[in-house]
C-alpha cells in the first residue's frame, strides 16, 4: 500500500501532537507543575511516528523511557497520556505508571519500559504468540543505541531469528545514552552489523525522513508478516533536548552539532515535502498545528480537573483477580 | 569538623581511597564527565583521569562480571549502577560469581569489589526506578550489605568497604544526596557489621537504617516531651548483621519497632524479628512491631508514593500505640 496523502496528514498530525505536547511537557515541568522525570523525544518524530503508521489492526509495539513520541504515533487519546504525566485516575495508566510507562493495550501499545532492553523479551513474546496462533500480526519493538549494548539486546535477536519471529527491531539511534556517544560505547559505526551476526536481515534508514522512514518500515513489515523472519532497522536520528530533566549541563556534546540536526527537524522536512509535492497549503499546515494546540489546552485542563487515584485502591493491582 | 552533603561525602571517600590506593577504580554509566546520574562522582574523572574512572556502555551484566574479574586479579574496584532497581541486571555477577568464590576456593581468592545502588523511592520516577533491594542481597552469604544514613557515616562506611577484602553492596538513599551533615577533617573509618546508638533511651528501641533513621529520630524527638523516651539504633551494615547492640538494647528496652522502606515481606525487618524472638524474648514487653514499605511496586503518582512507605507520623503514632499498652 502505498503513502495516500491522506495517510501523510495523519502522520504529520501526529508529529506535530508530539512535538507540541512535549514542548508543553517541558514547560510545565520547569513551572514546577509535574512531578518525577521525563525524557522528550522532540527531533525523533519521524523515528518515534513514522514507523507506527505502517501498522495493521492487531500489531503490536514496545516503547521505552523515552516514549511520547511512540504513544501520539499509534493514536493514544492525549488527554490521557498528560492525565497520566498529572498522575490522575485518568491516565493511561491510572497514575501508576508515569511518563515511563506509558501503555495502551488496546492501540496496540503493550508496555513502555523503564528498564534498559527491558522491552527486548517481551516483544519477542509478543511475536512468538502471533506465530503460535497463526496470525498476520507483527511487533515493532523499539529501542535506543544504548539498548543494543544490553545482553538482553543479544539473547533477543538470536532467539528471534532462529524462530524466525514476526518482529521488527527498531533502533532510533539518537546517538547517545544519556551522555555515552555511541562511537565510545561500541566499535563499530552503524548498528545495523550487529543484526548480521544473528542471521537477520537489516536496513539503515536516515531518521528524520518520516517518508523514507515509512516506506523502508512498510516493505520491511510486509517480509516479516509473510513469514521471512524478523528485519532490524537503524534509524538514524538525534535527541534535541537532554537526557531527562537531570541533564542540564551537556557537556557532552556542542551547540554546533545541535544546530546540525535542529536544521534536519523532521517536521520541517515533512513540511517541505507535502507543500513541494502539493500534499498540502500552507495554510492547511497552520489550520493542523490551531487545532492540535486547542486540542492540547484541552487535555491539559481535562487532565488537571480529574481525579487522583484513590489511595484506597493503592493495593487493587498487585494481582490479577 | 565540615559540613558537606552525602553526595559529597561519598565523593570524598572515593577520592581520599583512590589516592590511598591506585588499585582502586570505578567503573559505571555516565560516572565520568556525567559525574554519574546523582553527581556522586563528579569531577573525579578530572582528578584521575578516564583509566581510572570508566565510563561503560549500558551493560550492567558485564560491569558487575568485569568488576569480580578485576577484583578476583587484585585490583579493587568500585561500581555504580544508576538505579538500584538494575542490580537485578547484575545479580548472577553478584549471587552466583562474587559471592561464592571465596568459599569455594576454600579462601584462596578473595573478591574485593564494592557495587553502588543508589536505593528508594521519592523521586517520582515509578515502580522500575524506586525499589529497596536490599533484602534480596542480605539472603546472599558472603555478600555483605552496607547501607548509611547521612554524610558521616556515609563517607566512613565506604572507606570501610573498599577496604573490606569481600564483595559488599553499599546502598544510598536517593533523598539523602542533598542532605547535609558534619564530618571531620581528619581521615576516619567506620567498621562494618557494627550497629551504632545514635540516640539512647529507656522507653521503647528503633532499629532502622539508611533514610529511615533520619525519620526515626525525628520521631523521637517528637515523642520526648510526651515522656517517651527512644533509642534509637541505626543499623549501618544489614548483613551481617551486629546482634550483640540489638539484642543489648531490646533487653533494656523491651519494646522494639523496626523501620525500613523496602517492602515488609521478607524485608530485613523480618530477620531482626526472628532474631530478637529467638534470642530475646522473654524480654519483651510488647509484640514486636515492624513499619515498612508496602508489599506493593512503588506507584508513581505522588499521594500514592508517598503512602507507601512510613513517615515520620506512622513512626510515632505506632510508638505510642506501643508505649499505652
Ligand atoms: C538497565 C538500565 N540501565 C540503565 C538505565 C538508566 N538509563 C536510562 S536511559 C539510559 C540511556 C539509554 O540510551 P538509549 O538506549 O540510546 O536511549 P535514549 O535515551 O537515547 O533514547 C540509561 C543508561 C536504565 N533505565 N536501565
Ligand atoms: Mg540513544
Amino acid at each position: 500500500m502505498s503513502l495516500t496523502n491522506e495517510k501523510i496528514i495523519k502522520m504529520y498530525t501526529r508529529m506535530v501532537t508530539a512535538r507540541l505536547l512535549e514542548e508543553m511537557l517541558n514547560e510545565m515541568f520547569n513551572e514546577g507543575m509535574l512531578h518525577g522525570t521525563t525524557h522528550l523525544g522532540i527531533g525523533q518524530e519521524a523515528s518515534g511516528v513514522a514507523p507506527c503508521m505502517t501498522l495493521m489492526e492487531g500489531d503490536k509495539i514496545t516503547l521505552t523511557h523515552r516514549n511520547h513520541v511512540g504513544c501520539v504515533g499509534i493514536g493514544m487519546d492525549v488527554k490521557k497520556i498528560l492525565a497520566e504525566m498529572f498522575g490522575k485516575e485518568t491516565g493511561v495508566c491510572g497514575g501508576f505508571g508515569g511518563s515511563m510507562h506509558m501503555v495502551d493495550y488496546e492501540k496496540g501499545n503493550m508496555f513502555a519500559n523503564g528498564v534498559v532492553g527491558g522491552g527486548l523479551g517481551i516483544a519477542v513474546g509478543a511475536a512468538l504468540k502471533m506465530k503460535y496462533k497463526g496470525e498476520a500480526n507483527i511487533v515493532i519493538c523499539f529501542m535506543g543505541d544504548g539498548a543494543t549494548n544490553e545482553g538482553m539486546f543479544h539473547e533477543a535477536l538470536n532467539l528471534a531469528s532462529i524462530w524466525k519471529l514476526p518482529i521488527i527491531f527498531f533502533v532510533e539511534n539518537n546517538g547517545y545514552a544519556v551522555s555515552m556517544p555511541q562511537y565510545r560505547s561500541m566499535n563499530i559505526r552503524d548498528i545495523e552489523k550487529r543484526a548480521e551476526s544473528y542471521g537477520m536481515r537489516s536496513i539503515i534508514v536516515d531518521g528524520n525522513n518520516a517518508i523514507d522512514i515509512y516506506n523502508m518500515t512498510f516493505s520491511a513489515a510486509q517480509s516479516v508478516r509473510e513469514g521471512f523472519g524478523p528485519m532490524f532497522i537503524e534509524s538514524k536520528t538525534y535527541r534535541i533536548c537532554g537526557h531527562s530533566r537531570s541533564d542540564i549541563e551537556q557537556l557532552y556534546r556542542n551547540q554546533k552539532e545541535i544546530d546540525y540536526w535542529l536544521a534536519k527537524c523532521p517536521i520541517k522536512r515533512l513540511e517541505e515535502y507535502m507543500l513541494k509535492n502539493n500534499i498540502a497549503k500552507s495554510e492547511m499546515l497552520k489550520e493542523i498545528n490551531t487545532q492540535i494546540m486547542d486540542e492540547l489546552k484541552q487535555a491539559v485542563l481535562y487532565a488537571q480537573n480529574s481525579l487522583e487515584p484513590s489511595l484506597e485502591n493503592i493495593g487493587k493491582y498487585v494481582y490479577a483477580k | 569538623m565540615k559540613e558537606i552533603t552525602y553526595r559529597e561525602a561519598i565523593n570524598e571517600a572515593l577520592a581520599e581511597e583512590m589516592t590511598r590506593d591506585e588499585n582502586v577504580i570505578l567503573m559505571g554509566e555516565d560516572i565520568g564527565l556525567y559525574g554519574g546520574n546523582f553527581q556522586v562522582t563528579k569531577d573525579l574523572i578530572l582528578k584521575f583521569g578516564d583509566n581510572r574512572v570508566m565510563d561503560t556502555p549500558v551493560s550492567e551484566a558485564v560491569i558487575a562480571g568485569c568488576a569480580v574479574g578485576a577484583a578476583m586479579s587484585g585490583l579493587r574496584p568500585v561500581i555504580e549502577t544508576m538505579f538500584s532497581d538494575f542490580v537485578t541486571l547484575m545479580m548472577d555477577n553478584l549471587v552466583n560469581q562474587a559471592a561464592k568464590i571465596h568459599y569455594m576456593s576454600a579462601g584462596e581468592i578473595s573478591v574485593p569489589m564494592v557495587l553502588r545502588l543508589p536505593v528508594g523511592c521519592g523521586t517520582g520516577a515509578g515502580a522500575q526506578h524506586s525499589q529497596s533491594p536490599e533484602a534480596w542481597l542480605c539472603h546472599v552469604p558472603g555478600l555483605k550489605v552496607v547501607f548509611p544514613s547521612n554524610p558521616y557515616e556515609a563517607k566512613g562506611l565506604l572507606k570501610a568497604a573498599i577496604r573490606d577484602d569481600n564483595p559488599v553492596v553499599f546502598c544510598e538513599h536517593k533523598m539523602l544526596y542533598p542532605t547535609a551533615g558534619s564530618v571531620p577533617e581528619e581521615e576516619y573509618i567506620i567498621p562494618l557489621s557494627q550497629a551504632n546508638i545514635v540516640k539512647k533511651g529507656t522507653s521503647l528501641t528503633m532499629i532502622a537504617y539508611g533514610y529511615s533513621v533520619q525519620k526515626c529520630l525525628v520521631a523521637a524527638m517528637q515523642l520526648k516531651p510526651k515522656g517517651i523516651d527512644i533509642e534509637v539504633i541505626d543499623l549501618r551494615t544489614l548483613h551481617p548483621l551486629d546482634e550483640d547492640t540489638i539484642l543489648e538494647s531490646v533487653k533494656k528496652t523491651g519494646r522494639v519497632i523496626i523501620v525500613h522502606e523496602a517492602v515488609k515481606t521478607g524485608g530485613v525487618g523480618a530477620e531482626i524479628s526472628a532474631l530478637i524472638a529467638e534470642k530475646a524474648f522473654s524480654y519483651l514487653k510488647a509484640p514486636i512491631l515492624r513499619i515498612a514499605g508496602m508489599d506493593i511496586p512503588v506507584p508513581f503518582n505522588k499521594t500514592m508514593e508517598q503512602a507507601c512507605v512510613p513517615q515520620i507520623l506512622d513512626i510515632k503514632k505506632a510508638a505510642e500505640r506501643m508505649m499505652r499498652r
